[in-house]
This record gives structure tokens, C-alpha cells and sequence, in this order.
């Protein structure tokens, strides 16, 4: 494997140095690139109280091109599909080079407090969201019961 | 360039200077051309597309004091059209023009620049947001936004932009949720690798026509020629690799078919295609004893291969040659009475397709044909050496080439004949557009057939007589065509089926 790029060091120094709240992110033993990544239900959210697992990849052109995220531990949110797999613009067409693992984590993180069904990736959960909100928020805590909370 | 030049917005430029990098011949030969004398048009090499890019922006300078960067990407913003940029740009605000267009308002520039984040470690240094070098100042740059960020992280990011995501016109700036675009100086003073830079070139000449309406691509494949026209409209136009186009839609020249017809009729032979390529197979069996025919010349008038059978047939009907010959010749048109006879037997939707099928196969048979040309050039300019050894001059055997290209412009009439015959309503004027169609159709079989292969077993001044009286001939009744179907778009005769 090619030697690590100075900024990936750096990133991963600085992450485990000054670690978000609600957020752990680590490199994994045997690959620098590849983080195992537990982000904390937000207060207020349906998902408040779950542990939520997820994994996330640097690839070769990194930080030309954006890391690779996605959810592991079962979630019910429009924005997050059966994969795991997440819309969000940062994760596409609006990444930026200047954007860090941290910031990325942070979008994932607000991104469970604030739902967008006008933009869904899972259509059914979106609709459910937007017809039946209560229904979909009984939902979301649900699953986060059964899934996110027995680890 | 030096370290002083690396200054802190690395972005200035004179007014005029619109360098790009690409060396423009000085004085290229530029002609305006035209085949229908009243519709001029220039044919443009890639030097002159740049050339003419940077005419654009100077004239707009001329009038506008801004940089001729800013210029660029604002009239990209209006797609090329310099009256829509200059009544923006005296009739509205211009500060949301600039916004809008995502550029920096060259009157304040100073005025909203993000603070450079100096390093927090070493005084005077800064440190690259991409790659987390701490740097001098000297070997940091950015636009006149104020995000800044190493010589070796702009060139990789924009490298990445041109070379993975295809863009030039609009790469924004490295920072998160800036809009800022990078102009094209300073895409090409970052970007080290000359391929990098060719392929920038290319994608900022692409935009810039593709954007232009008064600029086209030349359709053929490999051509790197453009048109440019004073004005948009369906008429023929030739770029200099010898392809003749529509310039309002790009397609082979069509007359009489308009293009929105045209259009629907592509689309519908795309969705059929598996029918289309039945129709289109090359070989077909002969009626009499089932031997494979192939067709390897324009003309409809086959012989059998086999030499016990020799049956004489027409390609397109299978019908036995003979009552073509005559005035019985029926075969372009669709019997309305055979047709209801097929339409009592069947069901509503093979009779639909027999109709489409019907109009399909004579449209493809002229495509065929014409795929042919250069067979029937090559062959034609021996028969005109031949005659030369004959004592005739160059110049008077030039009715043979004069034969051919009649030939061609007739098939490629005719082929588009049956497009619009498809999707036209029967009235007197559609009876009459048949009748014409039809007799074209059968002067263009005769003279196919006399050039393919009669012309050996005569004497030469007669073949001369004859060969001109046919392609005269076919010459008149196709402007009669065109001039009825012409008039006919004038008059509102024409009502269309679906
Ligand atoms: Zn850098
Ligand atoms: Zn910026
Ligand atoms: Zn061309
Ligand atoms: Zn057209
Ligand atoms: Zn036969
Ligand atoms: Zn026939």
C-alpha cells in the first residue's frame, strides 16, 4: 500500500486529539484508510439514545474526492436508505476538498436532528414523513430501540 | 514567473489581455460561404473558434471597463449573447448580477475577501486547508473570494475537476459553498500538465459553442470544424469536411421534412429499432427461387444471381420487375385499398405497423443507397477516363460526376419525402405531393439503373444526350417537389396524423 498522505495523518491526529462530541471516529488497525465511526442519537431526535455504527473509507484521491459513508446499524430516516447509505450533498456533488472527516460527521450528526423528506433516498419512509409524521417519529424511535440500543 | 508574482489575490489582469494559451494564427482565412444565396454562414477551425471567443469579450470591453476574465464567465452566464449581458448589466442590480453569475463584483473586490487563516503555529505562515502544509504566504493562492490554498492542491483539485468530472466554464472555488468560479487565467496559470491544459482548452471551446446559438459543431464524426451563422434557422449548411447539415438541429440536410418531424420520426425508428433493423438487412430472398440476394448498388432493379433462375424483381416490393418499367410503376405509394382490405383481416395494430413498415422500408431504402455513393463516384470516374481515352475532353465528360450528385440529392429528397409522407393527412394537396413523389421516385430508379449499368453498350454522344436528359430530368421534378411542399408550409395545406 502507497504511503499515507501527510493530511490523512494530520486529520487523524487531530480527530483523536480534539474528538467531536457525540462522535468517535477510528482508524482501523490494519487500514489507515478505513474508520470504524459511532455517532450518539442527537438530543431532541428520534433517534436520542442510540448508538449508531457506521463506517466510512478514504479513497485513493482523497481529499480530491470525497470519503465513503455509510450507516451499518439499521436507522429509519428518508435520508438514509436499507444500505445505510446516505444523501447528502456534501457526500456528492458539493464536496470540497476543504471539507475534513470531521465535518463530514457533523453534517451525518445534524442531519439526524433534521430530516428532509423533500430529498429522500428511502421514498417509502419519506412519505410517511411527510403524510404521517408523528406516525414516521414513532417509527424512528422504535428502531432505534430494537437496533441502536442493545450494544 | 517568480515569487512576486505569487501575490495575494494572483488574480489580476489587464483589461485586454485575453490570453488563452492557444496560438491563433494571425489572419486565418475566414470566408462567408452560402448555398442558398440569401443564408451566409462562416465555417470556424478551432483557432478561429478561440479567436472569435476572444472578439466576444474585447467588444464587450470596449463598452464594459472589467477584466476580460470576469468577462468571460459572465457572458457564459448569458450564454454568449452580448446584448442580454449589456442590458443586465445597465438596466439591473448589478451587484446580484455578479452574484448570479458567481463572480466577484470587479468594483469592490477588496471589499468582501475572506481573511487568509494564518497558522497557528508559525508567524508569518499559512496553512493549506486541502493538503495541511504550513506554507509562506508566497506559496499560497486563490481567488478574489479570499480562500486560499497551495500551488500543488489547485492544480490537483482542478485537475480533478477537468480530467474526472469533464467541467471547465463553471469549476467553483476549492472552499466548501463557495461560488466563486475559477476564470480561466487562472485555471491555466495553476494547471501544470499540458494534457490537463489541452483538455481545458478543449472543454472551454466546447461550452462556449455548445452555449453560442449562433454556433454549431459540425455533426460528422471527427470533424473539429464549427458553423457560425448570422442568425438560427433550418436551412443546409457545409462545413469544409464536406458534410452538409441542417444548421437549426444538426441532422443530414431534410428538405422538404421539417425538424420537429424529423425528430419524432428518429425518436420512433430508435424505439422500433428491432423492426428497423429487420428492414434494414442487407439481404433478401429472391421471389422466384428463394436464393439469397444481397444488394450491393442504389438501384431497385434486381437480377437473380442464380444463374438458372436470372428472375428480374424489385427490391423494395419483391414484385416482378416489369410492370416497373412501365407507367405501371405503383410502388412507392401506400394502396389505401389494399390497406383496408389488410386492416379487415387484421388487427388495428399490424396494420399501424404495416404502415409504419411501409414508410419505413423506402425510407431506408434511399439511406442504403446513398451509402453507396462513393462506390458509384469511383466507378462513374472510370467510365470518365474511359471516355477520355475516347477523345473526349476533361471537361466534357464531367456530366457523369454532374449524373451522380443529381442521383444522390434525389435519393436523400426522397428519403426524407417518406417522413413527411408518414405523418401526413390525405387531402387534394397530399394526393398531388404522392403523385410527385412518385414520379420522382421513378426517374431516380431510371437514372440509377442507366448509370449502374447501361452506360457501356452505347456510343458516347449519345450516352452524353441521354444521361443528361435523365438527370435534367430528375433535377426538375425535384425542386417541383420541394417547391410544392414549400408552398404548401405556406399556405397551411398540410395537416398531420397523431
Ligand atoms: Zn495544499
Ligand atoms: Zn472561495
Ligand atoms: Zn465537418
Ligand atoms: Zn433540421
Ligand atoms: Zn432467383
Ligand atoms: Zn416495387
Amino acid at each position: 500500500m502507497a504511503a499515507l498522505p501527510r493530511r490523512i495523518i494530520k486529520e487523524t491526529q487531530r480527530l483523536l486529539q480534539e474528538p467531536v462530541p457525540g462522535i468517535s471516529a477510528v482508524p482501523d488497525d490494519s487500514n489507515a484508510r478505513y474508520f470504524h465511526v459511532i455517532v450518539t442519537g442527537p438530543e431532541d431526535s428520534p433517534f436520542e439514545g442510540g448508538l449508531f455504527k457506521l463506517e466510512l473509507f478514504l479513497p485513493e484521491d482523497y481529499p480530491m474526492s470525497a470519503p465513503k459513508v455509510r450507516f451499518i446499524t439499521k436507522i429509519y430516516h428518508p435520508n438514509i436508505d436499507r444500505l445505510g447509505r446516505i444523501c447528502l450533498d456534501i457526500l456528492k456533488d458539493k464536496w470540497s476538498p476543504a471539507l475534513q472527516i470531521r465535518t463530514v460527521l457533523l453534517s451525518i450528526q445534524a442531519l439526524l436532528s433534521a430530516p428532509n423528506p423533500d430529498d429522500p433516498l428511502a421514498n417509502d419512509v419519506a412519505e410517511l414523513w411527510k403524510v404521517n409524521e408523528a406516525e414516521a417519529i414513532r417509527n424512528a424511535k422504535e428502531w432505534t430501540r430494537r437496533y441502536a440500543m442493545d450494544n | 514567473m517568480n515569487s512576486d508574482d505569487y501575490d495575494d489575490s494572483g488574480n489580476e489582469t489587464s483589461g485586454d489581455d485575453v490570453d488563452f494559451g492557444i496560438e491563433v494564427e494571425a489572419g486565418s482565412t475566414r470566408e462567408v460561404q452560402s448555398i442558398d444565396d440569401d443564408y451566409p454562414y462562416e465555417v470556424l477551425s478551432t483557432d478561429d473558434i478561440v479567436q472569435h471567443m476572444i472578439d466576444c469579450i474585447k467588444d464587450v470591453n470596449t463598452v464594459v471597463q472589467i477584466p476580460a476574465t470576469t468577462t468571460r464567465i459572465l457572458l457564459n452566464y448569458f450564454n454568449w449573447d452580448k446584448e442580454k449581458l449589456m442590458e443586465r448589466f445597465y438596466d439591473g442590480n448589478q451587484d446580484e448580477l455578479f452574484q448570479e453569475a458567481h463572480v466577484i463584483n470587479p468594483y469592490k473586490r477588496y471589499t468582501i475577501v475572506a481573511k487568509p487563516k494564518m497558522s497557528r503555529k508559525v508567524l508569518g505562515t499559512e496553512e493549506c486547508e486541502i493538503c495541511f502544509m504550513v506554507l509562506p504566504p508566497s506559496q499560497m493562492t486563490g481567488l478574489e473570494c479570499g480562500h486560499r490554498f497551495c500551488y500543488q492542491c489547485w492544480n490537483e483539485y482542478l485537475t480533478t475537476k477537468i480530467m474526472e468530472e469533464g467541467v471547465g466554464q463553471t469549476i467553483a472555488c476549492a472552499a466548501h459553498n463557495c461560488p466563486i468560479l475559477v476564470d480561466d487565467q487562472t485555471a491555466m496559470r495553476l494547471l501544470k500538465d499540458p494534457r490537463v491544459r489541452l483538455k481545458y482548452q478543449h472543454l472551454i471551446t466546447n461550452s462556449f459553442v455548445e452555449c453560442n446559438r449562433l454556433l454549431r459543431w459540425c455533426p460528422s464524426p471527427d470533424c473539429s470544424y464549427a458553423i457560425k451563422v448570422s442568425y438560427v434557422d433550418a436551412r443546409p449548411v457545409a462545413c469544409r469536411c464536406g458534410h452538409t447539415f441542417c444548421f437549426a438541429c444538426g441532422e443530414n440536410w431534410h428538405d422538404p421534412v421539417r425538424c420537429s418531424l424529423l425528430k419524432k420520426w428518429i425518436k420512433k425508428c430508435d424505439d422500433d429499432s428491432e423492426t428497423s433493423n429487420w428492414i434494414a438487412a442487407n439481404t433478401k430472398e429472391c421471389p422466384r427461387c428463394n436464393a439469397t440476394i444481397e444488394k450491393d448498388g442504389g438501384c431497385n432493379h434486381m437480377v437473380c444471381k442464380n444463374q438458372n433462375c436470372k428472375a428480374d424483381f424489385c427490391w423494395v416490393c419483391l414484385g416482378p420487375w416489369e410492370p416497373h418499367g412501365s407507367s405501371w410503376y405503383n410502388c412507392n405509394r401506400y394502396d389505401e385499398d389494399e390497406a383496408k382490405a389488410a386492416r379487415d383481416a387484421q388487427e388495428r395494430s399490424r396494420s399501424a405497423l404495416q404502415r409504419y413498415l411501409f414508410y419505413c422500408n423506402r425510407y431506408m431504402n434511399h439511406m442504403q443507397s446513398l451509402k453507396f455513393e462513393h462506390k458509384l463516384y469511383a466507378a462513374v470516374k472510370d467510365k470518365m477516363e474511359e471516355m477520355q481515352q475516347h477523345n473526349m475532353s476533361w471537361i466534357e465528360v464531367q456530366f457523369l460526376k454532374k449524373a451522380v450528385d443529381i442521383l444522390c440529392q434525389c435519393r436523400q429528397t426522397l428519403m426524407y419525402t417518406y417522413v413527411f409522407a408518414y405523418y401526413l393527412r390525405k387531402n387534394n394537396q397530399s394526393v398531388i405531393f404522392e403523385e410527385n413523389q412518385k414520379d420522382l421516385e421513378r426517374a431516380t430508379e431510371l437514372l440509377s439503373e442507366y448509370l449502374e449499368r447501361d452506360i457501356t453498350q452505347e456510343n458516347l454522344v449519345d450516352i452524353k444526350q441521354k444521361v443528361q436528359d435523365k438527370y435534367r430530368y430528375c433535377d426538375s421534378r425535384r425542386k417541383c417537389l420541394l417547391v410544392h411542399v414549400h408552398e404548401g408550409y405556406e399556405k397551411d395545406w398540410w395537416e398531420y396524423t397523431d
